[in-house]
C-alpha cells in the first residue's frame, strides 16, 4: 500500500512537472483545443451542401405527409425522413473527420481507490455505535424484511395464485353439444373421412382453451384405442382438444393419407414445434417434444343425429404443469 | 361463301372432339407411363415395390390436377408428389384425362369463379382450413411426413381441384364441408395472396420474423458497424 | 452569445467546473467502442416512436367486428387491441412508418447490445473495476428481450398470439410453481382475463422503460466515473494513462453523427422494408394457428431449443416435476445468462487467477482461454438458433426435417467443444505469429545497426 502511494505521488509530481508550460505574455490565454488542420475550405462547402440536402429532405417529408393520396405513401415518408437523417449524419461525419481537430490527448485514469476516505467512512460508522448493538440491528433487519415481504403480499391479488382449480375446468359435461364456429350443431353424418373439423362446446367462450376441439372420422379398422379410451369414439368419429399439450398452440394440421400403403398414417400435427399425435390410438405422441398425449373427449350421437360429449376430457387441456397428472378435469 | 360456311362447320365439328381428348391415345399413354403403378384399367396395384391407388371413379378432376402440376408421373411410390416440369403436351394431357375419366363416373374439372367469392370469407376459410400447413399467406410449410407447398404457381382450377382431392397427405374437403362458393372465396384469397397488401414496403418473403432478423443483422447492423468504423478510425491529422 | 449562455448556466447551477471537465473528458478511440452508443440511439428512437404509438393503441381484449377499410378482414371478429394496430397501419397518416420504425428499432437495439456485449466479453472489459457496469448491461439485455416480446405481443395478431401461448407454456413448465406464476401473470389460465393485456401494456410502456432508463443512467455514470477502457495500440496508453478524443469538439460531432446515422437506418427501414404485417396474419384466436410462425430473432434460439428437446415430461407418478418446455424455454436462457453474470468470478477464480485492476483491454488473441470459452457459448447459442430454422430449410431446400433435428442434437453437444478448440488454436497461432514478427524486426534492426 505504501509503495503504491509513493509511486502515485512521484508519478503525479513528474506529470505536473512535465506539463509546466513557459509563461505567456499578459492578455493572451493559453490554448486548450488543438488548432484545426489547415485544409478546411472544401470540406466546409461540402458539409454545407449536405446539410442543405438534409433540410430539403425534411421539407419533402412534410410535403409527402400532407399529400396522403400518393401511392407507396409509407415508403416515400420513410425515404424522405431517412434521407434527411442520413444527410445530417453525413454532414456531421465530414465535420468530424475534416473540419474538427481530432485531438489525441492524454489524461490520467482516476484513482483505483481512496483508502484514506474508505477508512474515514468505516470510522464514522463504527463510532456511531450502531455496529455494536447487534440485537438492535437484527431487530431492525427483521422489521425491514417483514415489512418488505408484507408489501409484496397484495401482488397475490393479480390472479388465482393459490387455488388452481380453474386449470382443471372445462365446459364439457355429459350431453354438451358440439357446435361449429357459427354455433351450428355438428351432425355425425356430415363428418367425412380424410378431413378435419374444428368444433366448440355449445354456449362456451370459444377462446377458452378447453372449448375447442378437432374432430376427425376414422374407419373402424383404423381405430386402435387403448382401454382407457375404449368407446370414446362415435362410430369412428373421434374428438380431441385442439390445444397442443406441449406449448399451447392450436393443432391446425391434419395429415390425411391419400393412399394408405405408401402415405404416412393419419396424424394431428401442431405447427409450432411439430408435436404429432395419433388419433387412432387416442392421441398418443408419435413425434415431437410434447410430453403428454392429446386429451380425448368421449362422444355420442343423440337421437337427432347431433354429436354430443359423453363426459369430460380424459386429462386436463393445454400445456403441462406440476399438477396436470394429479386430477381429472372438472366441469 | 358456301365454302366458307363449310370450313367453319368442319372446324366447329373438329374442335370439341380435340378438346374432349382422344381416349384411345390416352389409353396408349396410360399404358406407357401410368400402368405400372396404377394397374390395368386403373385398378391400382399394391404388391412389391410398385404401388398406386386405383383411379376408377376419380373422374377428370384428379388426372387434370396431377398431370398439369407435374405431380404425376411419380419417380417412386411413397415419394411426396411435387410440382415439376410437365413433360406431356396439351393434347397428351387431354387424352390421359379423357381416358382416366372414362374408367368410371367421377367429378369433372371444376370451374371456380373467384370473382364471385369474398376475399374476407376466403381469408377466414383459408386461415381455418389451410394455414396450418400452407402458412397464412400461402408461403408453404412443413409437417411431419411432408411439405405443404407454397401456392404461388397454383392456378385457380388447381386450387379448386386440390381442395377436392386432398393430394398426398392434404385433407380432402367435399362440397358438403366447403361449398362451391366457399371454394370461390378461397381461390380468390389464394390469388390475392400471390401479391398481397405490402403497404409496408419490401415484403421479404411474407414469412415474418426470420427474414426480418436477417435484415436486422445483414443490412442494419452491418451498415451501422460500417458507420462506426468510418467514425472511429483514427485519423492521420494534417 | 456563447459567453452569455455559459454565464447564465453557471450562475444558476454552479456547474461550470463540471461542464468544463465533461467537455474535455477523453474517449479512447476505437470503432468498436461506439457499438454501445448505437444501442443508446436506437433506444432514443424507440422511446420517441413508442410514445407516438401509445396515442393510438387500445389495450382492450374485448371483441369487436371489423368494418374498416382493409377488405380481407371485413366482418371478422377481433379484439380492440388488434383493431387499433390495424387502424394505425392502414388509416393513420405516417402511422405505419412510425410503427415499423419502432419495431425495426427494437430489433436493431438488441442486435447492437449483443455486438456491444461481444466486444465487452472478448476484450475483458468486464474485469475489475467494471463488474457492476457489466452486470447492469446484462440486466438491460435481459429486460430488453422481455420488452421486445411484450411489445410485439401487444398487437394480438396470429403470430404473436401463438408466441404468447408458448410463453405461457414456458411459465407453466417451471417446476412446482409454474402454474401459480402463470395464474398470477395471466389472472387465470391462458388466455387470461381482461386484465392481462392492460398489464402487458403498462409493463411495456411504463415499468420497463423506466427501469431501462434508470439502468442506462447508472451504466453511463459508472463508465464515466471510471473512464472508458482502451486498447494498447497507442504507445502512450497504459493502465494509468488514458489516450483519447475529448468530448468537445471531437467526440460530440462523431456521436451526433452516429445518432443521425442510426436514426437514418431505422427510418429508412421503417418506410422501405415491411416488418410484422399484422394485417396479413389476421387476429389471434386460441383455436387458430399458421405454419411458419416464429418469434422475433432475439428469441429464435428458444424456438430452436423447444423443437430439438426430445418429447418427455419428467413425471414421478402423478407429480409432473418438469414439463417439457422447461428445458428449452427456461433452463437454456437461465444457464446462458447465469454463465454471463458469473463469468467475471469464474474467470478470475478458475481461469486466469488474475484479481487485478484493468483499464487496458485484451485483444481476443491475448486471452486464448476466454476467447475459446466465449466462442463455445456463442456457437451453442447460434446452433440452437439455427435449429429453429430446420423446418423452413425443408420447405426451401428439401433438407428432411427429422434427420436435421437429430443432427442438431449432436451438434449442440459437439459444436461448442470444436469451436473452443479451434478458437484456442487460432489465438495461440496468432500470438506466435506476432512473436515471430517481433523477432524478425529485432534481427533486422540489429543487422542494420551493425551495417
Amino acid at each position: 500500500m505504501g509503495k503504491a502511494k509513493a509511486f502515485l505521488v512521484s508519478a503525479l509530481t513528474l506529470l505536473l512537472a512535465r506539463h509546466r508550460r513557459p509563461s505567456l505574455p499578459p492578455g493572451e490565454r493559453e490554448r486548450i483545443v488543438v488548432p484545426e488542420p489547415p485544409k478546411g475550405y472544401d470540406a466546409e462547402l461540402l458539409s454545407i451542401w449536405i446539410f442543405l440536402a438534409s433540410a430539403a429532405c425534411a421539407v419533402a417529408f412534410v410535403v409527402v405527409y400532407v399529400l396522403d393520396r400518393l401511392p407507396a405513401h409509407t415508403q416515400l415518408l420513410g425515404l424522405a425522413l431517412g434521407l434527411s437523417f442520413a444527410f445530417f449524419a453525413a454532414g456531421l461525419v465530414v465535420i468530424a473527420k475534416r473540419l474538427i481537430a481530432t485531438e489525441e490527448l492524454e489524461d490520467d485514469y482516476p484513482e483505483q481507490e481512496h483508502p484514506a476516505e474508505q477508512e474515514r467512512i468505516v470510522q464514522v460508522v463504527e463510532e456511531s455505535g450502531l455496529t455494536r448493538r447487534r440485537l438492535l440491528l437484527l431487530a431492525l433487519g427483521a422489521a425491514g424484511g417483514s415489512l418488505g415481504v408484507a408489501l409484496l403480499a397484495p401482488a397475490a391479488s393479480l390472479g388465482p395464485v393459490v387455488h388452481l382449480a380453474r386449470f382443471y375446468l372445462t365446459p364439457w359435461r355429459r350431453g354438451t353439444r358440439l357446435v361449429d364456429e357459427h354455433g351450428r350443431p355438428l351432425r355425425a353424418d356430415e363428418i367425412e373421412e380424410k378431413t378435419f373439423y374444428t368444433a366448440f362446446a355449445e354456449g362456451a367462450d370459444k377462446e377458452q382453451l378447453p372449448s375447442s376441439l378437432v374432430v376427425v372420422r376414422l374407419r373402424r379398422d383404423q381405430l386402435d384405442l387403448p382401454s382407457e379410451n375404449a368407446g370414446f369414439d362415435a362410430d369412428g368419429i373421434v374428438a380431441f382438444s385442439k390445444i397442443c399439450t406441449h406449448a399451447g398452440c392450436a393443432i391446425a394440421l391434419y395429415r390425411a393419407p391419400q393412399f394408405e400403403p405408401t402415405d404416412p398414417k393419419p396424424a394431428l400435427v401442431c405447427p409450432c414445434h411439430y408435436s404429432t399425435f395419433d388419433p387412432a390410438t387416442g392421441g398418443t405422441v408419435t413425434y415431437g417434444p410434447a410430453g403428454r398425449k392429446l386429451p380425448m373427449l368421449p362422444l355420442e350421437v343423440d337421437p337427432k343425429g347431433h354429436l354430443r360429449a359423453r363426459g369430460n376430457f380424459d386429462g386436463p387441456v393445454g400445456p403441462s404443469w406440476w399438477g396436470v397428472r394429479l386430477k381429472e378435469p372438472t366441469t | 361463301m358456301r365454302r366458307l360456311v363449310l370450313v367453319v362447320l368442319l372446324v366447329l365439328a373438329a374442335a370439341p372432339a380435340a378438346r374432349a381428348g382422344d381416349v384411345t391415345r390416352g389409353e396408349h399413354l396410360y399404358g406407357r407411363y401410368c400402368l405400372s403403378c396404377h394397374g390395368a384399367n386403373g385398378a391400382g396395384t399394391n404388391h412389391g415395390d410398385r404401388q398406386g391407388p386405383p383411379l376408377r371413379g376419380v373422374g377428370a378432376l384428379a388426372p387434370d390436377f396431377y398431370l398439369r402440376t407435374g405431380y404425376m408421373p411419380l419417380q417412386h411410390p411413397g415419394d411426396q408428389p411435387r410440382r415439376s416440369r410437365v413433360l406431356f403436351s396439351e393434347q397428351e394431357i387431354e387424352a390421359l384425362v379423357a381416358y382416366v375419366a372414362s374408367l368410371g363416373k367421377g367429378p369433372g374439372v371444376p370451374q371456380p369463379h373467384p370473382e364471385r367469392g369474398s376475399l374476407s370469407d376466403g381469408q377466414r376459410l383459408f386461415t381455418d382450413h389451410c394455414a396450418g400447413c400452407h402458412q397464412v399467406v400461402a408461403e408453404g410449410g412443413y409437417l411431419t411426413g411432408g411439405v405443404a407447398p407454397p401456392l404461388e404457381e397454383a392456378t385457380a382450377t388447381q386450387v379448386a381441384e386440390a381442395i377436392r382431392i386432398g393430394p398426398y397427405v392434404m385433407p380432402r374437403f367435399s362440397p358438403r364441408q366447403l361449398s362451391p362458393h366457399d371454394v370461390d372465396s378461397i381461390v380468390r384469397y389464394v390469388q390475392w395472396a400471390k401479391h398481397p397488401d405490402d403497404r409496408g414496403g419490401w415484403a421479404i418473403g411474407h414469412l415474418g420474423p426470420v427474414p426480418e432478423g436477417l435484415i436486422t443483422w445483414f443490412l442494419a447492423a452491418a451498415t451501422l458497424v460500417a458507420v462506426c468504423i468510418v467514425l472511429g478510425k483514427r485519423l492521420r491529422s494534417g | 452569445m456563447i459567453r452569455g449562455l455559459v454565464r447564465f448556466v453557471d450562475q444558476r447551477t454552479g456547474t461550470a467546473p463540471f461542464l468544463r471537465k465533461t467537455l474535455r473528458y477523453l474517449f479512447p478511440d476505437h470503432w468498436s467502442f461506439l457499438l454501445g452508443e448505437v444501442a443508446l440511439y436506437a433506444f432514443v428512437v424507440l422511446v420517441g416512436t413508442g410514445i407516438y404509438l401509445t396515442f393510438f393503441y387500445e389495450d382492450s381484449t374485448a371483441m369487436v367486428v371489423y368494418h374498416g377499410s382493409y377488405v380481407p378482414l371485413q366482418g371478422q371478429e377481433m379484439t380492440h387491441a388488434y383493431r387499433s394496430v390495424l387502424d394505425l397501419s392502414t388509416n393513420v397518416k405516417a402511422g405505419l412508418l412510425i410503427r415499423q420504425t419502432h419495431h425495426w428499432a427494437a430489433n436493431v437495439f438488441i442486435a447492437a447490445i449483443v455486438l456491444h456485449l461481444l466486444r465487452i466479453f472478448f476484450t475483458g472489459a468486464y474485469r475489475k473495476p467494471r463488474e457492476l457496469t457489466y452486470w447492469i448491461g446484462l440486466t438491460m439485455l435481459l429486460v430488453s428481450l422481455l420488452e421486445g416480446y411484450l411489445g410485439y405481443s401487444l398487437a394480438d395478431d396470429l403470430l404473436s398470439g401463438m408466441g404468447l401461448a408458448i410463453g405461457y407454456a414456458v411459465a407453466m413448465s417451471l417446476p412446482f410453481v409454474g402454474a401459480n406464476l402463470a395464474a398470477l401473470i395471466w389472472d387465470g389460465p391462458f388466455p387470461g382475463s381482461q386484465a392481462f393485456f392492460p398489464r402487458m401494456y403498462i409493463v411495456h410502456v411504463l415499468v420497463i422503460p423506466l427501469l431501462l432508463a434508470t439502468l442506462l443512467a447508472v451504466h453511463l455514470a459508472l463508465v464515466a466515473l471510471k473512464h472508458h477502457t482502451q486498447f494498447r495500440s497507442d504507445p502512450r496508453a497504459t493502465e494509468r494513462k488514458l489516450v483519447g478524443v475529448p468530448t468537445f469538439p471531437g467526440q460530440a460531432a462523431r456521436s451526433l453523427g452516429l445518432f443521425m446515422a442510426t436514426a437514418a437506418v431505422l427510418f429508412l427501414l421503417g418506410g422501405l422494408v415491411q416488418i410484422n404485417p399484422i394485417w396479413l396474419w389476421g387476429p389471434y384466436h386460441t383455436y387458430s394457428a399458421t405454419n411458419g410462425a416464429q418469434p422475433d430473432w432475439y428469441l429464435g434460439w428458444l424456438i430452436g431449443a423447444l423443437r430439438i428437446v426430445p418429447g418427455f415430461d419428467l413425471a414421478i407418478g402423478s407429480y409432473t416435476l418438469v414439463p417439457n418446455p422447461f428445458w428449452g424455454g427456461a433452463l437454456l436462457p437461465l444457464v446462458f445468462f447465469g454463465f454471463l453474470y458469473l463469468w467475471p468470478f469464474i474467470e478470475r477464480r478458475f481461469v486466469t487467477h488474475d484479481y487485478g485492476y484493468h483499464n487496458l483491454l485484451d485483444r481476443p488473441r491475448d486471452a486464448p482461454l476466454r476467447t475459446a470459452i466465449g466462442m463455445a457459448v456463442l456457437t451453442e447459442v447460434f446452433l440452437v438458433f439455427l435449429a429453429g430454422s430446420a423446418d423452413r430449410a425443408d420447405v426451401f431446400f428439401g433438407l428432411p426435417y427429422v434427420p436435421q433435428v437429430w443432427a442438431y442434437r449432436v451438434l449442440v453437444l459437439v459444436g461448442p467443444v470444436l469451436a473452443a478448440l479451434v478458437a484456442y488454436r487460432v489465438c495461440i497461432e496468432l500470438q506466435q505469429g506476432e512473436c515471430v514478427e517481433h523477432e524478425r524486426e529485432r534481427a533486422e534492426r540489429l543487422a542494420r545497426g551493425r551495417a
